[in-house]
């Protein structure tokens, strides 16, 4: 039953990684118009 | 100015449509060299504008973008709800790390659960069951204490002011079961509640975070709108040069220069000129009044006539905002503070709740034998039960659901209360000019002039700023401007020998006769405006003068709107500040029986007072400056987007659009989201009355209290989400 201590090991590793990343999100501003991002799509890069 | 020194401005883009404006806007930017970052977001309808370089470069970057028809108006970022946005930000961090902990504890419980259930797989061991309980706990633990901080924080609060809310119970709660579990941890016990606890958090967060993320769209866009009606003035220099500066910059005893069609922008006294104003939104009197030197005029007036110069004074006690401000702080101390149903219903329901489960304690310690652990235990266990989750979520989900449908037609709900209170309504109060009216003045259709006349005057008229000359043109529909169009500030225009004007000749031919201008001693005498309404001439040679006659218009749906508020069993009132004869008209035309002419400001609130000490729950709908102390006295008020700023500051709920609907519709809504209110809550405390026995003969465990708990939970939502399909 040892087995079981990695898997919780790797499931914690794995939600905590999840967690970190909408975080990072949240602070790095992605969240602040969520519709001009659906928009910004269809636009055309310049360069 | 930044660090790196590049510069930074912020500013409100107005006439933002869709993202190919975002598009537009932003190429045009990108294609300037000194431009380090210039981003629109879409929500907020902002542009954020970072350049490298002088100062004075912003005025050709704005110049560019207003070039392509925007307007663009600076603002303090920090001034602007800062604190609003920290607020919705923490929730979001809570609801994430409170998600990331449920799904990992639930994980780890249905573990044990499967183990307790006899071995699906395999038995489980106290060893293993033990372990995962510590994993739980070390997850839970951290989360509950970072998730939890919203709902401790207020607890804490209305503890401290010896109240009660909806937080104490959740908090005394959490924290208990959150203790105890974590005792039966370190004993090795079998029941841990830490999955309840942070789904708990978790469910009542999601309540929190839609919550705060309605009002606040409502409150940013009500800003919005505020923030793009300021505008700026010209101050006449010392050396007679004129300089655009932002009303809220202007000094006492600045001169400004308040131009034909233009608002005054502060409060004053005119100093050189003649003309009329149309106060209609200060003062709600619905034909313009005459200004000259030494005449006080107020912030909001609309100049129709020639050119003023005001001396601005002090926004000091003698203005009528002040007295309006200082009306509206003393009707609000008066007005009994409104409790929230959810509020009501937690302050007999959390003490009843703590004495049911001190009370299965007592029970089952002393009379029923257990231990001082079981017994606690068991008692934790009605507390996990009696947690408010769904009772916590029956009001906000609703709500929720209910500002975003209102938001969606136009309307913003301001306050957070506003829709209970706007249920228990039976009175409506309304004001007349711009409320009930239109805020422009219209051409009256009659037998005083033919179509060619209208279009002759329309053509006239195309080419002047001033607001009579726009109703006339729009009456008339698309006509070619007339070529060579003269305007004689304040008199009229003038083409050839076609003459448009307040007198039937022009001043060129003869002096005016001041027929309208009556004065004595300088002061503008009583019962000057005794003419019907304002009007306009025409002359033209080989011609009788025509006669245009202008009168204000009940807004489209007005008396429709009245009468389907009426059949709903609603009394009707009506108070104006404006003349008695105009008043009548109206209320005439509404069939409105209860009307008052000529209100100041207090006899307005006296009214509402009155009404609402004869225990009715008042509804006031109104615009001007003069209203807003009204506003702020009726039980629940609501103004139109065109009114006085300190009007819509006051108001509850702010509607846009030309229509009067959206009172019926707002009121409609309220009763409905009232009924799927009341619907959840009997539901929430019907599981209770379910699950409370079972509790409290020690019969819950652990995966029942948390599939009982969720299970209300989705029901109450769900329930909420009728009343998004039943919308109109």
């Amino acid at each position: 039953m040892n087995v079981i201590l990695y898997l919780i090991g790797a499931s914690l590793i794995l939600g905590g990684g999840g967690l970190a990343v909408f975080l990072w999100s949240l602070r790095s501003g992605q969240y602040e118009d969520l519709e001009g991002a659906a928009n910004r799509i269809l636009f055309d890069d310049e360069d | 100015m930044r660090a790196d020194g590049a510069h930074e401005l912020s500013l409100a883009v107005d006439g933002l449509q869709c993202g190919a404006c975002v598009w537009l806007i932003e190429s045009v930017l990108a294609r300037e060299p000194i431009v380090l970052q210039g981003r629109v977001n879409m929500t907020t309808r902002r542009l954020r504008l970072v350049w490298r370089g002088a100062t004075e470069q912003a005025g050709t970057l704005v110049g560019l973008i207003e070039r392509l028809g925007y307007r663009l108006i600076p603002f303090d970022p920090a001034s602007l709800s800062a604190a609003e946005e920290e607020t919705g930000r923490t929730l979001l961090r809570a609801l994430a790390v409170a998600g990331f902990a449920a799904v990992n504890v639930m994980l780890m419980s249905i573990g044990i659960w499967a183990g307790e259930v006899g071995g699906l797989l395999h038995d489980m061991g106290p060893a293993t069951r033990d372990l995962l309980h510590w994993v739980s706990a070390l997850i839970a633990m951290p989360a509950i204490a970072y998730a939890g901080r919203p709902f401790f924080a207020s607890a804490a609060a209305a503890l401290r002011h010896g109240r009660t809310n909806m937080d104490v119970p959740i908090s005394v709660g959490v924290i208990l079961v959150t203790g105890m579990s974590l005792v039966q941890t370190m004993q090795g016990g079998a029941h841990t509640y830490f999955d309840s606890a942070i789904t708990l958090l978790f469910f009542l967060l999601i309540g929190r975070f839609l919550d705060h993320r309605a009002r606040g769209q409502a409150r940013a866009t009500a800003e919005q709108m505020l923030a793009l009606r300021v505008a700026d003035v010209a101050v006449l220099q010392a050396d007679g040069s004129t300089r655009r500066r932002n009303q809220h910059s202007v000094a006492p005893d600045d001169r400004i220069i308040v131009g034909l069609g233009e608002r005054i922008g502060v409060d004053g006294v005119v100093e050189r000129g003649t003309s009329t104003l149309d106060a209609s939104l200060v003062t709600g009197e619905s034909l313009p009044v005459q200004a000259m030197p030494g005449t006080q005029v107020f912030a909001g007036t609309l100049n129709l006539g020639a050119a003023l110069t005001v001396r601005a004074v002090a926004t000091g006690s003698a203005t009528l905002l002040a007295e309006c401000v200082r009306l509206i702080e003393a009707a609000e101390a008066r007005r009994s503070r409104f409790v929230v149903l959810a509020d009501r219903v937690a302050r007999r329901y959390a003490p009843a709740v703590h004495l049911a489960a001190l009370l299965t304690f007592l029970w089952w310690f002393f009379i029923a034998g257990a231990s001082a652990g079981e017994a606690l235990l068991i008692a934790c266990a009605v507390l996990i039960i009696t947690c408010p989750c769904a009772l916590a979520l029956a009001v906000p989900v609703v709500q929720v659901i209910a500002t975003s449908g209102l938001f969606r037609m136009g309307v913003l709900l301001k306050s957070a209360t506003a829709l209970e209170r706007l249920d228990d309504v039976d009175t409506i109060v309304f004001d007349k000019t711009g409320t009930l009216t239109e805020p422009n003045l219209t051409l009256v259709r009659g037998s005083d002039f033919d179509e060619q006349a209208l279009r002759v005057a329309a053509s006239l008229a195309a080419s002047s700023r001033h607001p009579l000359a726009r109703s006339l043109l729009a009456a008339a529909g698309p006509v070619a401007a007339a070529e060579g169009v003269v305007e004689f500030p304040g008199e009229g225009l003038r083409a050839g020998d076609v003459w448009l004007g307040r007198n039937p000749s022009w001043p060129g031919l003869t002096r005016p006769s001041g027929a309208d201008r009556v004065c004595v001693d300088g002061r503008v005498k009583p019962g000057h405006d005794d003419r019907e309404g304002p009007e306009l001439w025409l002359a033209r040679p080989n011609h009788a003068p025509v006669r245009f006659k202008f009168e204000e218009t009940l807004r489209e749906d007005a008396a429709a709107t009245v009468s389907r508020l009426r059949e709903r069993g609603l009394e009707i009132h009506l108070l104006s500040g404006d003349r008695a004869a105009s008043v009548a008209r109206i209320a005439t035309a509404l069939g409105i029986d209860d009307w008052h002419a000529e209100c100041s400001p207090v006899q307005k609130v006296a009214a509402i007072e009155a009404l609402v000490s004869a225990g009715r729950t008042v509804l006031m709908v109104g615009d001007g400056l003069n209203d807003s102390p009204s506003l702020a006295a009726a039980t629940v008020s609501a103004s139109p987007a065109t009114a006085a700023d300190v009007s819509q500051t006051v108001a509850d709920v702010v509607f846009q659009g030309s229509r009067l609907g959206p009172v019926a519709i707002v009121l409609a809504t309220a009763r409905r989201a009232r009924t799927v209110m009341r619907q959840n809550l009997a539901l929430s405390i019907g599981y209770n009355m379910l699950m409370v026995p079972l509790a409290v003969a020690g019969l819950v465990t652990p995966w029942l209290a948390a599939a009982a708990m969720s299970s209300s939970s989705l029901l109450v939502m769900a329930n909420s989400f009728r009343l998004h399909g039943r919308r109109t």
